[in-house]
């Protein structure tokens, strides 16, 4: 639904996107992470047509970006970073203005307004003024815009930036329930989002692609080491230095009352660790394996990246 | 035509939700009242052409206030972005814009009919000068609209934007003092490119129709220049 090929932008002589490809696929939620200004938001600008690429090109669609960006903007709706509305226009014309400026047919426009409403829970702000919605129901509108004519390709930029806990827990939720019909593209840079409602992640970084693949293979990607986390009732630094000769161990570290034991991969000492305590006389309140998190990764990703320039 | 329709349907609406329409409005209906009683009572003449050669400088310097915030607070807020995403012209963008304005400024000169209408009823005026004299005002406001839209187009700064189009028209409106000053076919050239130059005939009841043309043309010139820097903020 999305094919990206050798994209290129350059802002005067700044490079913000280095030619970069990927594809999203019919029904896919992608993530699209990176750190600010990695070019996630100068990427999608292109890809709604906002922005013209400097060289490469964009389907969307089946639509060349380039040629036919008039049809290829039909089936996008676009949720743009920070989410401007027109404070003037209450939501219910705000959301009229959008409807008939997507194309939609004039007998559908009030029952559509009323179906995007129900799903964005905005029925009480209706007849509200923009100005004067908070930024959690300003950012429902944006959603509630995006999706109005029903596009195929949903193309998010930080959608749950500077909004409350419960309400990014309910857009999170919304989001996974309009991707099980459409394609989604997903900017963040919050990268629990991305575990939780994405299949695949696209990880940039300095205008490159650094990682593209699903989420479960991701650790494996950057795996080296296994760390496991001891609760260890005991003396710190003998247990440190007897748990350092065990074979397998690279590394035991202390993180304020636990202890951090990292290990070669491939290599499960659990059980000697185990023994290791109990024969120094010590307890063993609590043992468990830490699991990469998507931090971990990305921290690793994107700093490998720039060690290796 | 659907898209320009709506552009200039929110644009005509957002006019109305703001302060600045009315203030502009007011500001025009209270200065020309002033001229148009001054001219009338002291020639004690039964025409409005004290309203209309004060009204149409006026009218320059309040089109540029009322056209500066078209795009470039749609640039400063951000919402340009949410409408140039939309599948929708870029011509189509300008000209809803061009409308909705020009909404604005049909209802402001509408409110003037008033002093054709005390003159009706004092007295037997000519509606001939009166009607080419509002047409005329009209195709200047037309023009005026199109080039303060043009500089709206420039930057995200409306006190920019307008001090910009408010520089355009006076130059374009002098342009027929300066070319005074040159030597003679070159001045007339020149002249002829001056907004005041075609306006005394619409004053005096004559419709040229080389002064329609030309404000026309001038307008049709600006909205092109408005599309194609619009267009040009794609590539950035």
């Amino acid at each position: 639904m999305i094919r990206v090929e050798n994209l290129t932008k350059y802002y005067g002589k700044r490079l913000a996107v280095d030619n970069i490809s990927f594809n999203v696929e019919r029904g896919e939620i992608v993530g699209f992470l990176g750190p600010n200004a990695a070019g996630k938001t100068t990427t999608m600008r292109i890809l709604t047509g906002f922005l013209a690429p400097t060289r490469g090109e964009v389907w969307v669609a089946g639509y060349d970006m380039s040629k036919h960006s008039l049809e290829a903007r039909q089936h996008i709706g676009y949720f743009p970073e920070a989410m401007p509305l027109y404070s003037d226009m209450t939501v219910r014309s705000y959301l009229d203005f959008s409807s008939r400026l997507r194309g939609l047919d004039k007998n559908r426009i009030k029952t559509r307004i009323e179906e995007v409403v129900d799903i964005c829970h905005l029925e009480e702000y209706i007849d509200v003024l923009i100005g004067k919605l908070s930024k959690g129901f300003r950012q429902r509108v944006g959603v509630a815009q995006a999706i109005i004519h029903e596009p195929e390709v949903l193309v998010l930029d930080e959608p749950t930036i500077g909004i409350d806990p419960i309400q990014v827990a309910m857009t999170r939720q919304l989001i996974k329930e309009l991707g099980k019909e459409r394609t989604i593209l997903l900017s963040t840079h919050i990268l629990p989002e991305v575990s939780v409602t994405c299949e695949r992640v696209i990880i940039i970084n300095e205008g490159r692609i650094v990682v593209e693949d699903r989420i479960e293979n991701l650790s494996s990607l950057v795996s080296g080491s296994r760390r496991i986390r001891l609760e260890v009732e005991g003396p710190a630094e003998k247990v440190a230095e007897r748990l350092r000769q065990i074979e397998g161990v690279l590394q035991v570290s202390y993180e304020d009352s636990h202890c951090i034991v990292e290990c070669s991969a491939g290599q499960d000492p659990r059980g000697r660790i185990m023994e290791t305590i109990v024969q120094g006389g010590w307890t063993l309140l609590s043992m468990e394996s830490i699991e990469m998190s998507l931090e971990d990764i990305f921290l690793k990703l994107t700093t490998e990246e720039e060690t290796s320039q | 035509m659907r898209n320009t329709k709506t552009i200039a349907l929110r644009e005509f609406k957002s006019y109305l939700a703001s302060p600045m329409a009315y203030v502009v409005t007011g500001i025009f209906l209270i200065l020309t009242g002033f001229f148009f009683q001054s001219s009338s009572s002291t020639y004690s003449e039964t025409s409005i052409s004290g309203f209309l050669v004060w009204g149409s400088i006026l009218l320059l310097l309040l089109a540029a206030v009322l056209t500066m915030r078209l795009l470039a607070e749609e640039k400063k807020m951000g919402t340009l972005e949410l409408l140039l995403t939309a599948p929708v012209r870029d011509s189509e963008v300008i000209v809803g814009k061009f409308l909705g304005s020009l909404g604005i400024l049909t209802v402001m000169l509408a409110l003037t009919f008033y002093y054709p209408l005390l003159l009706w009823i004092f007295g037997d005026p000519d509606w001939g000068p009166i009607a080419t004299g509002y047409l005329g005002l009209f195709l200047l406001g037309c023009t005026s609209l199109g080039v303060g839209l043009f500089a709206s187009s420039l930057t995200s700064n409306q006190i920019v934007a307008a001090v910009v189009a408010g520089g355009i028209l006076c130059a374009l409106w002098f342009l027929s003092m300066a070319a005074d000053l040159l030597p003679e076919a070159m001045g007339e050239a020149i002249g002829y490119l001056s907004l005041y130059y075609h306006f005394p005939d619409f004053i005096r009841g004559v419709i040229d129709t080389r002064g329609v043309i030309y404000y026309i043309s001038i307008t049709v010139l600006f909205l092109f220049l408005a599309i194609r820097s619009l267009e040009s903020s794609r590539w950035s």
